[in-house]
């Protein structure tokens, strides 16, 4: 491997990577609230690509993002409303059933409205322009993704740090029950939790789809395990670890495919799972708490 | 008291106990001693660090220093490790040096038997169901003969000796009831009954008389100390009733903080002036 | 004392069920012809019911949310397929990469027996290298909480699948060729197309049954209703959940090897995450925590899915009129919706946790119509609970 193809490659990954560390925040900041992974986030991200299929095929593209952000956010939020609202009180396993059943229901959703085929995704001009660095190519959407992962990291770490909301969130993911007999009104900070995770994944599509062309049904499956993966690696429920962790994905999967183990991309994800939980159950930036019994 | 102390077996004995959570010191240096056939109490206020010191003694927690002894044996010894070396609070920081640490399951084995202040019954399992799956720990036949049905003696053993448990504590009539379904009170008797199955020597009780009424508590009193000598146990206990308390203790520790206060016989406590200051909240 | 009739009637009612299942499927497989499809739906629901249950034994029974069945039910069906497919067929299916040496050879030596024998030895196989596969994966993943273990063990058939279609491994899995050539359901005379699933079927679900009515398995419920007080009893968890993970990938491997005698040629596609959805779908609807409840659910949702709702997903024109909605893929979503349905309005499921009993059954009319609020059938397997 040549000195260019390794920057090539590490351009690559970290592209994807930011992509993920966007996915991710949506599956860490849920569970840090409601305990749940969130199994339907991936098929949210899946849609936006399809929204930004239709949105393009009327709209320049300007105006297509906004609106495929705002319908990906109706959907997060139509997805809590129905499938984890109702079940706020109920078993952990049946939470937990209620989220593979969303999940399943928006990719038979989609197989049915788009067929399993994949669809063209639209190419966003800007983003495809070609960049030359030295013997290095790459088109912006690579050089963008990081940058607009950081940047947007930034602003969600202030809007935590110093907005009321943020302050609420902060309490519901310490202490859900206490917080509730504080008057903190439970429901509109889970709300506003799908806001921002889909917002994200909304983002995360455009810039993930836009390097790989074609949207299925099938699109989210994967990418939302990775990314669920990122999260636990960096820690569930923080957003730092999410971001450290979608980059580590991003890039190892990168170089394990231009090894050409491309078979066990996915497969190395897991096991990086399995050995994370194994050895540092909280992950890279997660506290240890011990059970009450 | 002396006298008797000398010549009987120590059944558990804590040194130096302690569990710290973070900053929390729930246990602080808790050295405490039973003694076999003793029925001892564990009392303090709210938050004092009772449950949490049946908790490590039990093996649901590993303490962060100090040790405990069952029978002599060691069951848990730890020092300061860690993280935990920096957020220790005490100073005796490499007295102990190993590192022992029982799973609950193991303990229960060498005969330590519990309840919960907040009962834990397996809720959707009849009341029969509840003993019958704590004489578990104590099955012979392996998976495939259990499987194929081919321990029918011990299994008829087992279903009998529930039966007969369960009429000791006056549930024999609610057999088949759900556990859920019972009132308060009964659950409470139930998980003695669930804790007696596992043919335990030392049992700890943890506020056995929560939620019962002055009546029930009474009987609750008189049917400790039948069980005590039905099954030859040794009993420790929390609870904050304290006509239970000074009626059935042979000894009474108290904390507050997590740090004993007191310990003496039900008169030496009742006139101790820290206790009272503990229970009444004067600042020290 | 529950209401039920004495343990004599209760058998003889069984014995005789039995005998009519059995003869009702030797004649049903005697007009294959005419009954193509109903028996080869059935084929597919009693395979997965022998799914359904296995999983029912770590979800409802032992209360750990596993989504690792489709790895293992690949593992069954690689193993019984790699085993059976006919020493003479091999180069054809191996036509890529051929097969390793050792394995063709250990093949002949096995091709001496009836075939089946080496049917029989095949599922087991596959069940036993399930079974070993899970024990690993055990140590690490059982030790995890409820939401971490259900990813970890997804994870894990995902890594499962992705070995099988690895070129490194081409000579013994056929990489992403996949396995064909493999022989149906046939006891050498053309029949057993129906018996040899449901008698396999019948064997699996009973010992799975033997086993959660045995102290081991009241030990396994103990950890599902509150693991920290079955800890506190002198139940160790882990052993104990390795176990219920060990016997549950092993049956879940056979009804893998069935379904690749079904399929008759399978690849490493065909074990998705998809495959253990639809099995949780199948135990949801059935009730988590019911054996007769995943029994019923896998005929019923593998008949409606395959069967009934079919004409879901064809366009239907009447009087010129388009019916709206019907075209390919309207039958999963309305699966979904109605897994949606259960899990959020009725969240038991058809039986609970509830078992099948005759006295239920037969006296079911009555209660119906005297419009009592009905006595729920039998709580399970009361142990001896039942004298
Ligand atoms: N797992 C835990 N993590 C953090 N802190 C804990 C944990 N368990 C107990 N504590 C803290 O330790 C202290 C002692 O609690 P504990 O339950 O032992 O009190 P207690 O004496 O049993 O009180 P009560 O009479 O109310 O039952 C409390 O401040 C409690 O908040
Ligand atoms: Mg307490």
């Amino acid at each position: 491997m040549t000195f260019t193809t390794f920057i090539q490659h590490c351009l690559t990954g970290i592209s994807l990577g930011g992509a993920y560390a966007l996915i991710a925040i949506g599956y860490t900041m849920v569970y840090g609230i409601l305990l749940l992974i969130n199994f339907a986030h991936a098929d949210i991200f899946m849609m936006a690509g399809y929204f930004m299929i239709f949105a393009m095929s009327s709209l320049p593209w300007f105006i297509s993002i906004p609106v495929v952000i705002i319908v990906t956010i109706a959907l997060g939020l139509a997805v809590e409303g129905a499938a984890y609202r109702p079940l706020r009180m109920a078993p952990r396993m049946s939470i937990m059933i209620s989220a593979i059943g969303m999940s399943y229901l928006l990719q038979n959703l989609a197989i049915y409205l788009f067929s399993a085929l994949p669809r063209a995704y639209p190419t966003i001009e800007p983003l495809k322009q070609n960049f030359k660095i030295g013997e290095v190519s790459a088109s912006l959407v690579t050089f963008l993704t990081p940058v607009l992962t950081i940047v947007l990291v930034v602003l969600l770490m202030q809007l935590i740090k110093r907005t009321k909301i943020g302050m609420a969130m902060r309490a519901v993911s310490r202490d859900y029950d206490t917080s509730k007999l504080m008057g903190i009104k439970i429901n509109r900070v889970i709300r506003f939790t799908f806001i921002i995770g889909s917002a994200l994944a909304a983002i995360g599509s455009i810039l993930y789809f836009t390097d790989r062309m074609s949207v299925t049904p099938f699109s989210g499956l994967m990418p939302g395990l990775k990314c669920f993966v990122a999260a636990v690696l960096g820690g569930i429920g923080s957003i730092p670890g999410a971001v450290i962790g979608g980059f580590f994905i991003g890039i190892s999967e990168t170089f394990l495919i231009a090894f050409g183990y491309s078979t066990f991309s996915d497969a190395f994800t897991f096991l990086l799972l399995i050995v994370i939980l194994v050895i540092r159950p909280t992950g890279l930036l997660g506290e240890t708490i011990t059970e009450k019994v | 008291m002396n006298k008797q102390e000398a010549n009987r077996k120590i059944v558990l004995q804590t040194e130096d106990l302690t569990m710290q959570f973070g900053g929390v010191v729930a246990v602080d240096h808790l050295t405490a001693s039973v003694y076999e056939g003793e029925i001892v109490a564990l009392i303090g206020p709210n938050g004092a660090g009772k449950t949490t010191a049946f908790n490590v003694i039990t093996g649901v927690y590993t303490p962060t220093n100090g040790r405990v002894r069952l029978f002599g044996d060691v069951i848990a010894e730890n020092k300061p490790r860690g993280k935990m070396k920096e957020l220790y609070k005490g100073e005796d920081a490499d007295a102990y040096s190993n590192r022992i640490v029982l799973k609950p399951h193991q303990i229960t084995k060498l005969r330590v038997a519990r309840t919960f202040q907040n009962i834990r019954l397996f809720k959707a399992l009849s009341v029969f169901e509840n003993v019958l799956i704590a004489h578990h720990t104590n099955l012979k036949a392996g998976v495939l003969r259990a499987a194929f049905h081919l321990n029918g003696h011990e299994e008829k053993m087992m279903a009998e000796r529930s039966m007969e448990l369960l009429r000791i504590v006056g549930l024999d009539h609610l057999a088949d009831e759900i556990s859920n379904n019972l009132p308060y009170g009964m659950q409470r008797r139930l998980e003695i009954a669930r804790a007696l199955a596992t043919e335990p020597k030392l049992l700890l009780l943890d506020e056995p008389a929560a939620g019962m009424n002055p009546q029930e508590t009474l009987d609750l009193m008189d049917f400790i100390g039948e069980i005590k000598d039905q099954f030859k146990l040794t009993i420790f206990m929390i609870e904050h009733h304290m006509n239970l308390v000074m009626g059935i203790s042979d000894r009474i520790y108290v904390i507050d903080f997590g740090k004993q206060i007191a310990v003496g016989t039900p008169a030496e406590i009742q006139n101790n002036e820290a206790v009272i200051n503990a229970y009444l909240g004067v600042a020290e | 004392m529950k209401k039920d009739f004495s343990k004599a009637t209760r058998l003889i009612l069984s014995l005789m069920a039995m005998v009519g299942i059995f003869f009702l499927l030797f004649w049903l497989e005697g007009q294959k012809s005419q009954y193509g499809m109903l028996i080869s739906v059935m084929q597919k629901g009693v395979i997965l019911s022998i799914a359904a249950v296995s999983m029912n034994l770590l979800t409802g029974f032992t209360g750990l949310f596993s989504l690792g069945q489709a790895g293992f039910m690949a593992i069954g069906a690689y193993v019984t397929g790699i085993l059976t497919i006919p020493v003479d067929r091999v180069d054809s299916v191996y036509y890529v990469n051929g097969m390793s040496e050792g394995l063709k050879s250990f093949k002949e030596t096995l091709a001496v027996l009836p075939s089946p024998v080496l049917v029989a030895l095949a599922l087991i196989a596959g069940g036993l290298v399930a079974a070993i596969f899970a024990g690993l994966v055990g140590i690490p993943v059982l030790r995890l909480k409820s939401d971490y273990l259900a990813i970890a063990t997804l994870g894990f058939a995902e890594i499962i699948r992705a070995v099988i279609a690895s070129p490194q491994l081409d000579k013994i899995t056929n990489g992403s060729y996949g396995i064909k050539a493999i022989p149906g359901f046939d006891l050498g005379n053309g029949r057993g197309m129906l018996l040899i699933p449901f008698g396999v079927a019948f064997l699996c679900i009973g010992l799975i049954v033997l086993l959660i009515k045995s102290s081991y398995g009241r030990a396994f419920k103990a950890i599902r209703e509150d693991d920290i007080a079955a800890e506190a009893m002198g139940i160790g968890l882990f052993k104990h959940k390795q176990l219920s993970f060990i016997i549950s990938s092993f049956f879940t491997a056979i009804s893998g090897g069935l379904l690749a005698m079904f399929m008759r040629s399978i690849e490493s596609r065909a074990f998705q995450i998809i495959l253990t959805y639809d099995i949780l779908l199948i135990v949801v609807i059935g009730g988590i925590g019911s054996i007769t409840g995943s029994v019923v659910g896998a005929f019923l949702v593998t008949f409606a899915k395959e069967w009934w709702l079919r004409f879901f997903d064809t366009p239907l024109t009447i009087n010129g009129v388009q019916i709206p909605l019907l075209r390919q893929g309207f039958r999963m979503v309305v699966f979904s919706v109605l897994l949606m349905a259960i899990v959020l309005f009725y969240r038991k499921g058809l039986l609970g946790n509830t078992e099948f009993s005759w006295y239920g059954f037969l006296t079911w009319p009555s209660r119906f119509f005297k419009r009592k609020k009905p006595v729920s059938a039998t709580p399970g397997e009361g142990g001896a609970g039942d004298e």
